[in-house]
């Protein structure tokens, strides 16, 4: 018998937009010690699924309809008392931000316990010893003297270490994790990753995943269920799934991922965006968006199709007498043809755009009455980079490792401590505050946030106008009108949304907007600050292909800071890693993502989830978290977490050396 | 007669003006309509805001002043002008002002609140309670006539309500009818099902309710005094409509004193930082570590002083009073804008760190347009919640500052100094309640209007919130 089956769930939201069908026939089942993947993007309805289940609804949601079954037993018939022993007993759930998930003025230790005392009979000491040993499972070292710890003295991983720690404490048969490591970065995300597979086989439950991450899936679940607009649209074996999946959604979804042999091309995008959920569906849900649609996909519901063993289906091409068969995504190598200008840019190579010399930001931490500077935070601790006009240079790392900060240290957005940034020429660093204004029309940035970076009182055309004016750029009214409907029209956008506001539009369209106004002073160096990394897969492509098509037909260069690889792989012409406010490794990407050399360049490329299942890599597993730059280890800063770290690591921090076209600092290669 | 502009009357005008001027400005802009006509669909916005009107428009009639000729005794018009201001509120409400008693009496009251040694016909002498000057003096039996009299008149201002509201309700159907280009009795089909995105139904049900209430008190006044007479047997009705242009002054003029301060230091601490910050708030630490009655009481003690001390800058009391007037909402003004200083400071904190303000300082732009385009209207919803609670803060304040002493001048009538009179009359035996009662419901309708009127602005006007109430749904419902 399954451990839990889900039939016919239905979950509806009140806003005043009208009812939004958030969960919509939702039926799937989960075996015990099995993980159930529901992946899908942003607003379809994964997240309402996980808290319909624990009947964790927000206030304006209720549940209407459908069965919910734990091991026979219907938990939408249960009343709120009894619904609270079954959470954390027999179902537990792990939430997406740990900085949130935990009360900030409670120890580690009293919110374990709580959950302990809740769900067992333990004494006060028994509940003590059993929170360590809780805490000693999920990997937290020197658990005993942890436990009187607060939140905020654990990094980001750790407290999602803590919260699954407390999901186990009632010890459930059943875990929700929603998104657990979306939130954290590429090597903390492996280790939470590792950690939640081991403790699911060792105490047999089952888990319910949901994410938006293929990697993820490909990693940890057994079956996966895609979701599109409130609605299962296909359940099938991972391996199955991965191999053929049938629903032209998933392989889209497939498509839209950016993979080192799409270089040059332009990746599939899915046109539009997942439909508002209030709204009444005739036929599929995903006609408007499909590319095999059919007369009939907009005028029936398709029934579910079984195409293989254990591999349901819900789209109309599988139907009975159906001629139509889902294309085959196959990879559409559009060469792009770079213009003569950047052809001639790239090949002279001898003038580089932009030198980064020993760049470092050092912020002063203030103490005491006086404030006086009691040490610095090295957030860039000597960056040198070179980029040439017409190319890509991807500055890779985790968070904190301070490649924002060198971006807007590029920029003059922050004052650099010390080193030279020279930007055609010109040294910026030393530039007189007139001068630099003007070089301002030369590199823009784009920012992370899409919902962030546009100021929300000021209407579209208005934003993009901003530069136009600040750098004087095109003096009379009717030419700046012309120019932001040309820029408009340039980034995909019709020139009459001018006169709405940023809330008027998706994540991606807002990113589109942001992408405009940065090329609407004509720049030579565009500072992308994860433009992406807020986005879903499908729209990622979509901005991905703009800044593509951006760099052959304007020359442009991007500084492209991003912590995913695939990304890189994609886009980057040369890649940086930094670590601690440093590059650790530098060269073509080719070079270095095919054959790392720095210990954690292999680390960090090895704890990428990958989609090739076949061969499950081995991961390396680095020990503990980033160091913080206001006390960074002597020596290498990275060798207190190398697994190939020497005595000598500790003493000096390795020198630059040049292995042919690339650079790595790490004693190794002295 | 001679038109008097007093400096607060001036004021009152320009802020008109600005009024007007925004208006036209913002109707040419159809995305600033937009909010506005989200304020116009909300029902307790819409009700507010006829309220308000009311009282902005008793407060207007009362800041038209002139000075009346003076009449020489035969009826030729003499050569000067008489030395006391009057306003246009003062010439419809003339009855009101002259028919003063001897001292108090109760609402509607035929007799005095005191009893009087009178001498009898018969030349005995009795203590009995004197019949009053002008209150009833037109019924011949008081306590005989007195209460068929008062239904009466009661019935009569009903009448007066029911034949002027349909006026103004087909003035409203018309208009709506014009506007949407159909017949009046579709528009009002539409209207009385509450079907128009404007509320015109909660602004006629206002409106309705308003006349109700003003008809019959039209229609006693003629004969009695309404909310009865105070110590000097002035009509209290008189006095607590006399005191609505008090309130307004000091409560809007005062925002108008304190917002540049507090807009300006406090964008200018938050996004500049370093030394302009510490200065700005070492002044406002300062300011607010003073007692703020203190303060106000030392500036107006010294405001009052001076102009004691050179009676030859003002023609008239009045004028006197006025400057009186304007200094108070002057020196609040300045104790008072240190909250909102902190708050804007804070908020701009924030924003100087968001994204698109980053983005525009990578144009180059300057900080002065950063901080005008960006900042400004970003915390503009904080603006305009603080200048309508500091609103009702500010009539509160004067009421209170008025009782204690230091507030508008004794000749000044105000919510205030009814309350500061009302202090002795609690205290006797029996108690005179109309006068505090009467400048209580006054004051709380005005300040409750003005509230839930703030509350309707400040959710139209944030794009946050609006854009919640209609992209809720495309935006993913789970986080």
């Amino acid at each position: 018998m399954s451990l839990l089956r889900v039939e016919g769930l239905r979950t509806v939201l009140s806003s005043a937009a009208g009812e939004v069908r958030a969960v919509d026939g939702v039926s799937f089942g989960l075996a015990a010690g099995e993980t159930f993947a529901l992946l899908g993007e942003s607003g379809c309805g994964k997240s309402m699924t996980a808290l319909s289940l624990m009947r964790l609804l927000p206030d304006a949601g209720w549940i209407a309809g459908g069965r919910v079954l734990l091991e026979g037993r219907d938990l939408l018939a249960l009343s709120e008392a009894e619904m609270r022993n079954v959470r954390g007993r027999e179902m537990a759930m792990i939430f997406q931000e740990p900085a949130t998930s935990l009360n900030p003025v409670l120890t580690v230790g009293e919110q374990i316990g709580e959950a302990l005392s809740r769900h067992t009979a333990l004494r006060r000491e028994e509940v003590r010893h059993r929170a360590t040993e809780l805490l000693e499972a999920v990997g937290i070292p020197a658990a005993a003297q942890r436990l009187g710890e607060y939140p905020f003295q654990f990094s980001g991983g750790m407290k999602q270490r803590v919260m699954i720690a407390m999901a186990l404490a009632g010890n459930p048969r059943l875990l929700i994790a929603d998104e657990p490591t979306t939130a954290l970065d590429v090597t903390i995300q492996a280790q939470v990753l590792e950690l939640l597979g081991a403790i699911q086989r060792e105490r047999g439950m089952g888990m319910l995943l949901i994410t938006h991450d293929l990697g993820i899936v490909a990693r940890l679940a057994q079956r996966v269920g895609v979701m599109y607009a409130g609605e299962l649209v296909e359940v099938a074996e991972r391996a199955t799934f991965f191999s053929a999946p049938q629903h032209p959604y998933s392989n889209k979804l497939f498509a839209a991922l950016p993979r080192p042999e799409r270089r040059g091309g332009l990746l599939e995008t899915i046109p539009g965006s997942v439909p508002p959920l209030t709204t009444t569906f005739a036929g599929c849900r995903f006609a408007e968006r499909c590319f095999s649609v059919m007369a009939r996909c907009r005028s029936e519901p398709p029934a579910w199709h079984e195409s293989g063993p254990g591999h349901v289906v819900r789209c109309h091409l599988y139907d009975q007498g159906a001629t139509g068969r889902p294309q085959e995504s196959e990879i559409l190598i559009v060469p792009l043809e770079a213009s003569s200008a950047v052809r001639f840019a790239q090949e002279d190579g001898s003038a580089s755009l932009l030198e980064v010399a020993d760049l470092k930001v050092h912020f002063p931490i203030r103490r005491g009455v006086l404030q006086r500077a009691t040490g610095h935070v090295r957030a860039v601790d000597g960056v040198s980079l070179r980029l040439d006009p017409g190319r890509t240079l991807a500055l890779v790392g985790e968070s904190g490792c301070g490649k924002t900060t060198a971006g807007k240290a590029i920029l003059q957005l922050i004052k650099p401590s010390a080193g030279s940034v020279c930007f055609d020429g010109e040294e910026l660093t030393t530039l007189p505050a007139a001068r630099l204004r003007r070089l301002r029309s030369e590199m823009q940035i784009i920012f992370q946030d899409p919902y962030a970076s546009l100021d929300p009182r000021m209407r579209v055309g208005d934003t993009i106008e901003e530069g136009l004016l600040a750098l004087g750029a095109a003096a009379d009214r009717t030419a700046r009108e012309g120019r932001i409907a040309e820029l408009l029209e340039r980034v995909g956008l019709a020139a009459g949304m001018r006169g709405r506001y940023p809330h008027e539009f998706s994540g991606g369209q807002r990113q589109r907007i942001a992408i405009a106004r940065a090329l609407a002073v004509a720049p030579r160096l565009l500072i992308c600050d994860e433009p992406t990394s807020a986005l879903d897969v499908s729209v990622q492509a979509q901005i991905l292909n703009l800044l593509k098509e951006l760099q052959t037909t304007l020359g442009l260069a991007y500084l492209f800071i991003t912590h995913n690889i695939a990304v890189v792989e994609y886009l980057a012409h040369e890649v940086a890693v930094m670590y601690l406010g440093r590059i650790v490794e530098r060269g073509a990407v080719g070079e270095v993502l095919g054959g790392p050399k720095h210990p954690y360049t292999e680390a960090l490329l090895s704890a990428v989830p990958r989609l090739d299942t076949a061969g499950q890599r081995k991961v390396i597993m680095l020990q503990g978290d980033m160091p913080s730059p206001a006390k960074p280890p002597a020596g290498c800063h990275f060798h207190p977490r190398c697994p190939r770290a020497m005595p000598r690591c500790a003493e000096t921090y390795p020198a630059e050396t040049n292995l042919g076209t690339r650079s790595v600092r790490c004693l190794l290669y002295e | 007669m001679m038109p008097v502009l007093l400096w607060t009357d001036l004021l009152v005008f320009l802020l008109i003006a600005c009024g007007i001027g925004a208006g036209a400005y913002v109707s040419r802009r159809e995305y600033l309509l937009a909010s506005w006509r989200r304020v116009g669909e909300s029902r307790a916005g819409m009700a507010s805001l006829t309220l308000l009107l009311a009282f902005v428009a008793v407060g207007l009639l009362d800041s038209l002043h002139y000075r009346p000729r003076l009449e020489a005794a035969n009826g030729q018009p003499a050569g000067g002008y008489g030395s006391e201001v009057r306003s246009a509120l003062d010439a419809l409400l003339l009855p009101l002002k002259t028919r003063t008693e001897k001292t108090y009496s109760a609402p509607l009251a035929t007799h005095l609140y005191a009893k009087e040694t009178v001498e009898l016909a018969d030349g005995s002498q009795a203590r009995v309670f004197p019949r009053l000057k002008h209150g009833g003096a037109h019924l011949e039996d008081a306590e005989a006539e007195w209460s068929r009299d008062v239904v009466l008149r009661i019935l009569r201002g009903l009448a007066l309500a029911v034949l002027a509201g349909p006026t103004f309700a087909a003035l409203a159907v018309l208009a709506a009818a014009r506007r949407w280009g159909m017949n009046w009795q579709a528009a009002w089909r539409r209207i009385r099902r509450g079907e128009s995105r404007f509320a015109w139904d909660a602004v006629l049900l206002t409106l309705a309710a308003l006349l109700l209430l003003v008809g019959p008190a039209i229609s006693l006044a003629g004969g009695y005094h309404v909310f009865g007479t105070d110590k000097v047997g002035q009509d209290v009705l008189y006095l607590t409509l006399k005191s609505i242009r008090t309130g307004l002054v000091i409560g809007t003029i005062t925002t108008l004193a304190m917002l540049p301060f507090a807009v300006a230091l406090g964008i200018a601490a938050g996004y500049l930082g370093g030394w302009v910050d510490d200065l700005i708030q070492y002044l406002y630490t300062t300011l607010n570590s003073i007692p703020g009655v203190l303060l106000i009481a030392a500036s107006v003690l010294m405001v009052q002083v001076l102009i004691d001390t050179h009676p030859a800058w003002f023609a008239t009391a009045a004028q006197r009073a006025d400057a009186r007037l304007l200094a108070l909402c002057l020196i609040l003004g300045v104790t008072s804008w240190t909250g909102l200083c902190r708050l804007l400071r804070a908020e701009t904190l924030k924003l100087r760190e968001l994204e698109y303000v980053q983005a525009a300082q990578a144009f180059g732009a300057s900080a002065a347009r950063i901080m005008g385009r960006h900042v400004l209207p970003n915390v503009m919803h904080i603006v305009l919640i603080a200048v309508v609670m500091d609103f009702s803060g500010l009539v509160l304040a004067e009421a209170v500052l008025s009782y204690i002493g230091i507030g508008v001048d004794p000749s000044t009538i105000s919510f205030g100094t009814m309350i500061n009179t009302a202090r002795l009359e609690l205290a006797r035996e029996p108690v005179v309640w109309w006068s505090l009662l009467a400048a209580f419901v006054f004051m709380f309708v005005l300040v409750l209007a003005a509230n839930l009127f703030s509350d309707t602005v400040r959710d139209a006007f944030d794009p946050r919130v609006a854009g919640r109430r209609s992209a809720s749904s495309a935006q993913e419902p789970a986080a």
